[in-house]
């Protein structure tokens, strides 16, 4: 069973669109401090900030390379991120069908009554 | 699947959670369906649970109160009042449950567009923070969700994958 209290790292970590966008950066391969900084326009240490809370959530994990310490994409928490959309969707996706039927019923009942013109429908 | 038929979940700012959903009927039946006991008490809801109490006063400042019943007979209530009505297109109300399974009160906007008789509802819900928000996307209508982490377990082993870098 998952133990749903890590997400609430990994959510406040996915809150910030800098974070998003350094994720998105790793997502096509490990990268340094400093290579991170550059197209961000950051400082070295705004970015290791980042990239601190990015860890603590346990997104990202950082090489042993003394010299770079490369952070790399960990796939697992974000994948249980989406996951919780996912199944918020799908709960709501079942609602919705059934409202589907609902309408259909109600259009196919205003066709057999024979459908007035839109104005003589208020009530 | 039916893509522009997928429902789509997004949360554009910290506070909101958006759902975009296509309907293959007027706007004026699916705010029926959002607005009138009989209609809604068909659709809204868990699977498995009956709306045992659905009260409408479609009024500016008027309540509305909802109530649940699951198979085990647990009930789960909520309601609230609405804020904004316009007919067959919007409809503003404020939520709060019973038992509140997050804090404080959200809003909900409902907003319909209509074309060539398909409706795109697009519905807002507003919290009261962002820590908020997350706690309610992380418990999906929270009690009777067993299925739902069954699916959940499911989910989380096919995003796994079979790659497994060393």
């Amino acid at each position: 069973m998952i133990a749903p209290d890590h997400l609430d790292a990994t959510f406040a970590a996915l809150a910030d669109p800098t974070r998003r966008a350094i994720l998105a950066r790793l997502a096509s391969g490990e990268a340094s401090v400093m290579e991170l900084a550059e197209p961000f326009a950051m400082t070295q240490p705004a970015v290791s900030k980042h990239l601190k809370v990015l860890e603590r959530a346990g997104l990202i994990s950082r090489g042993r390379d003394r010299q770079r310490r490369p952070a790399r994409l960990e796939a697992r928490p974000l994948a249980e991120a989406t996951a919780w959309l996912e199944l918020y969707r799908q709960f709501w996706e079942d609602t919705y069908q059934r409202l589907d039927t609902l309408l259909d019923e109600l259009k196919a009942s205003e066709d057999g009554a024979g459908t007035r013109a839109d104005g003589g429908r208020d009530r | 699947m039916n893509d522009a038929r997928t429902l789509q979940v997004t949360t554009p700012t910290d506070r909101e959670i958006v759902m975009t959903r296509v309907f293959a009927a007027p706007r004026r039946l699916v705010f029926d369906a959002w607005t009138k006991p009989e209609l809604l008490t068909r659709w809204l809801g868990a699977r498995d649970w009956s709306m045992a109490v659905c009260e409408i006063d479609l009024r500016v400042g008027g309540a509305y109160r909802f109530v649940w019943r699951g198979p085990d007979g647990t009930e789960m209530g909520m309601g609230g009042v609405y804020r904004e009505i316009v007919r067959p297109e919007r409809l503003v109300n404020t939520e709060t449950f019973d038992d509140p399974w997050y804090a404080g009160e959200a809003l909900d906007t409902l907003a319909l567009t209509e074309q060539g008789g398909t409706t795109t509802a697009t519905t807002t819900v507003l919290y009261e923070s962002r820590d908020v928000r997350d706690a309610v996307l992380k418990s999906p209508m929270d009690k009777g969700v067993a299925e739902g982490y069954d699916r959940l377990a499911e989910l989380l082993a096919s995003a796994e994958g079979p790659s497994e870098e060393g």
